[in-house]
């Protein structure tokens, strides 16, 4: 269990602070987009990184020939490393099912917390350059990103740090699948599934359950909506800055039929042309910001499956108890002789006769015998139930402060992002209009 | 025999360079060749202001005799862009656009404002208020009586409407400046600005009455130059050259056009996707409580950068698409003029192949041919200054007018800037401050 007061944050790799975010063009580096908490055991051990990623062909379940891309995982022990010797660090290639399958096995077997979310799997909320093709390298390499970040994430992750299956995965290359069945995790994944899926109506949820799955569909809703302006935004910005280009080349034909202002047509033109190509890597830095979006987006999904699941476990409680009650109120009336609710045993007696004494006392015992055992249920139920909003709770809330923490950066390198595009703007066009003032 | 036909002039020589000889008439330079406006023509050209004589910009009679003061005449009048204080002696302004509400129209009229010291002018100052119908009107007169001159552009007439406001302040403003370019050009122009349309306009109380008592002295005027049916030979290469250069600049305006046309497109669509970031934003802020007021703030950003994408759109419609298709307009009239030289030209020509194989005719050559020589070489005389001058215009107003279009890119990026960069502390500020609590 984790202490009342969360670890200093320490960023775990170099991140584009305001200074260097205008300098260094670090399209192709690698960069992860969150704060990570140094404070768990297994990250004061090792450093996690997923350093390439490369295209791999072979036959598939149903034997049937399949390319598919895997992803490098790169541990090292942190000791090492802050030593000056950086040995070679231990490595394994994993594909993105694997990836999938621990995130399943995380999220049974701790129903109580907010497993981190995937990158997504198909390319969603693209605009047109942007191709939705897996096999994009564009694509991919965003993807290799997105699985360093799920990785630290739950590295940085209190209770999840500490799971044998999550070091397996970063440890062992073969023979990690076979393991993650035999904790027989599959069975529990599809009652899991069922359950969440199933409707049913609670009668005392935890408020404050409910209003985080409510805050889960509202972020989801508005993350969504976000991201599908930006795309149809990203797409005229495009035509924007390209179309200037073709200022360029006209200048250039023009200036060739002037005398005095044909040197400075031509030169505005190269300028006009550097606008059109700076479009480019604009549109890549606000891609970055499109992903740390889409974690979120992910993310409130992932709070909403922990809400769902405080809802069955309530039900499950609200369904014993009631079962209980019913059952002590048939040994009432068996008791007493006397039918105070309506049951067709109840109207078949009267119809057909009442029971013998013998038969009376047979029934009698089973309901004692169930009644106990349905205390005893119970009691486990609610006991569940308690643990579950406790640990729950306490998981909410430190992703709460993930969240506005994370959420404020993104904004503020996104803030970052467009100042420097405007100052770019200025510079460019201050650079033509040199070049039209010499006409 | 004077040569007929062209000459092998190099083509490059469209600027105020050294002056040359003019094809049609062989041997003879243009500093030998009487001013249109000089004492001695004043019979060929009834009604034109070199009636009362010609006078210099500064007030001096120019003497005509020698052939030094014909050449500095001629430079002193392709230096009108240059000229100082001093040596003018016409100043106007358009100004105080006003808008007038009738039962049958609505329409503008500006103060047109004249300091003159000028005796063609009764008085020393004017003050007018005319309307664009009428600057139309005066446009057109001088095309007519200057059919040898090259009249500046006038802002375009018509407006689409519904897609520009013709009484929004700034196309109203937009107009003005165009306007009052105009009359600074005539003014500025050593022809034009002593044409007596031009006077009337400037000075006439009601322009109205004036405009019809034009219409019918000067209607011989114009038929003077309209000869038809002549054909040219061959346009001599220097005016050949200045054709070819308008039909190839008249194609570069065509896609500068278009592509200006194209940007506004893409950047009203784009400002249609910036304008529902902010609500969005808004919409979120609303349930959050820590990330309440970044988010308010990204908002609010987004509403600045949109208000500042729609000002530079409107301006590139108002005004830089305006201009260019000035200039696509004014070239026409301008062509029209190459035309009209060139049947002058070969009017002469005609006449002078009939004398020539009249064998019993010998020089000097019949009076009506001698006045078509001189007839070609005025009007070649005129073009070639007045194309200069309008090198020079073109030059300036493109160089304004590209200016203009990066000032506009400047200024939307900087007002961007400025809300980005307010942003960005607030943000961190309250940051920080989380850091120190926690």
């Amino acid at each position: 269990k984790q202490d009342a007061s969360p670890p200093p944050r320490v960023p775990c790799k170099p991140m584009p602070t305001k200074n260097n975010l205008l300098d260094s063009r670090q399209t192709k580096e690698k960069r992860s987009f969150c704060m990570v908490e140094k404070g768990t055991s297994l990250l004061k051990k090792m450093e996690i990184s997923v350093a390439e990623a490369e295209k791999r062909t072979g036959k598939n379940a149903v034997n049937m020939q399949e390319t598919y891309t895997v992803y490098l995982i790169e541990t090292r022990p942190v000791d090492a490393a802050s030593e000056g010797t950086n040995p070679v660090p231990d490595s394994l290639w994993r594909r993105y099912s694997e990836f999938e399958l621990l995130r399943n096995y995380l999220l049974v077997t701790y129903p109580f917390l907010v497993v981190p979310p995937l990158p997504e799997k198909r390319a969603e909320f693209v605009w047109h350059k942007l191709s939705a093709d897996n096999m994009d390298p564009d694509f991919v390499e965003r993807r290799r990103v997105g699985l360093e970040n799920f990785l630290l994430r739950v590295a940085s992750h209190p209770d999840l740090s500490s799971d044998k299956i999550f070091y397996s995965f970063l440890t062992e290359e073969n023979g990690w699948k076979e393991t993650v069945f035999e904790t027989g995790f599959q069975a529990k994944a599809d009652s899991r599934l069922k359950a969440l899926n199933a409707t049913f109506r609670v009668k005392n949820p935890d408020k404050r359950f409910a209003e985080m799955k409510h805050y889960g569909d509202e972020l989801q809703s508005v993350i969504s909506q976000l991201l599908r302006v930006r795309a149809r935004a990203a797409d005229r910005l495009y035509g924007v800055y390209k179309v200037h280009g073709n200022y360029g080349r006209v200048f250039s034909e023009w200036s060739a039929i002037e005398k005095e202002m044909g040197d400075g047509l031509q030169s505005a033109g190269h300028h006009m042309d550097a606008y059109a190509a700076s479009v480019d890597d604009i549109l890549e830095e606000e891609e970055h910001y499109a992903d740390q979006l889409k974690e979120y987006l992910f993310y409130a999904d992932a709070l909403r499956a922990v809400c769902r699941k405080h809802e069955l476990t309530q039900y499950e409680l609200e369904m014993a108890a009631q079962d209980l009650t019913s059952k002590k109120q048939q040994r009432e009336e068996l008791a007493t002789g006397t039918i105070r609710t309506f049951s067709l045993k109840g109207v078949t007696s009267k119809l057909f006769g009442q029971e013998t004494p013998e038969q009376r006392e047979a029934k009698l015992k089973m309901l004692e015998t169930q009644i106990e055992e349905g205390e005893e249920l119970v009691k486990e139920r609610n006991a569940e139930c308690e643990e579950f909003v406790k640990s729950a709770w306490v998981d909410i809330e430190r992703f709460k402060e993930q969240k506005d923490h994370d959420l404020r950066e993104a904004l503020i390198s996104y803030a970052i992002m467009q100042i420097s595009m405007c100052k770019k703007g200025i510079q460019v066009w201050n650079n033509a209009k040199e070049c039209f003032s010499k006409m | 025999a004077a040569a007929l036909g062209t000459t092998d002039e190099p083509t490059s020589a469209m600027s105020a360079g050294a002056p040359r000889s003019l094809a049609s008439s062989g041997q003879k330079s243009i500093q030998d060749i009487c001013h249109p406006l000089s004492a001695e023509e004043s019979a060929l050209n009834p009604g034109s202001a070199a009636d009362t004589g010609l006078i210099l910009p500064n007030g001096t009679p120019v003497d005509t005799s020698s052939l030094a003061s014909s050449s500095s005449l001629l430079n002193r009048l392709q230096l009108d862009d240059d000229l100082d204080g001093e040596t003018r002696d016409l100043f106007v302004t358009v100004e105080d656009p006003k808008k007038h509400v009738s039962t049958m129209e609505t329409y503008i009229t500006y103060r047109v404002c004249t300091k003159t010291t000028r005796t063609e002018f009764d008085l020393p100052e004017y003050s007018v208020r005319r309307r664009y119908q009428d600057f139309d009107w005066l446009r057109n007169k001088l095309e007519e009586s200057q059919p040898t001159h090259l009249i500046p552009p006038l802002p375009e007439k018509f407006v689409m409407k519904g897609v520009v406001d013709r009484f929004s302040e700034e196309f109203v403003e937009t107009r003005r400046k165009a306007l009052d370019k105009f009359l600074k050009r005539v003014a500025d122009h050593p022809v034009l600005s002593f044409n007596e349309h031009f006077n009337a306009f400037l000075s006439a109380k009601d322009l109205n009455k004036r405009q019809g008592l034009a219409l019918l002295t000067k209607m011989g005027e114009s038929v003077k130059y309209v000869t038809g049916g002549y054909k040219l030979r061959a346009r001599p290469a220097e005016f050949a050259a200045m054709g070819d250069y308008l039909d190839l600049f008249t194609q570069k305006m065509g896609t500068i056009d278009r592509i200006a046309q194209r940007i506004i497109k893409e950047q009203s669509e784009f400002l249609m996707e910036l304008r529902e970031y902010g609500p969005v934003y808004s919409s979120w802020s609303s349930f959050e409580e820590d990330l309440h007021d970044p988010l308010e703030g990204v908002s609010g950003c987004m509403s600045n950068c949109s208000s500042a994408l729609e000002e530079l759109t409107e301006d590139m419609s108002e005004d830089f698409l305006p201009v260019l298709r000035e200039y696509v307009l004014y070239i026409e009239s301008m062509k029209n003029v190459l035309k009209k030289r060139d049947q002058v030209q070969a009017e002469y020509e005609t006449k002078l192949e009939a004398v020539v194989f009249r064998e019993d005719k010998k020089p000097p050559v019949p009076s009506d041919v001698e006045k078509c020589q001189d007839r070609v070489e005025c009007f070649n005389a005129d073009l070639k200054a007045d194309w200069d001058r309008w090198e020079n215009n073109k030059r300036q107003d493109f160089r304004q007018l590209l200016t203009g279009m990066a000032d506009k890119n400047i200024q939307h990026y900087e007002k961007c800037l400025a809300a980005w960069e307010s942003l960005v502390p607030l943000l961190q500020d309250k940051q920080e401050a989380e850091g120190e609590t926690s």
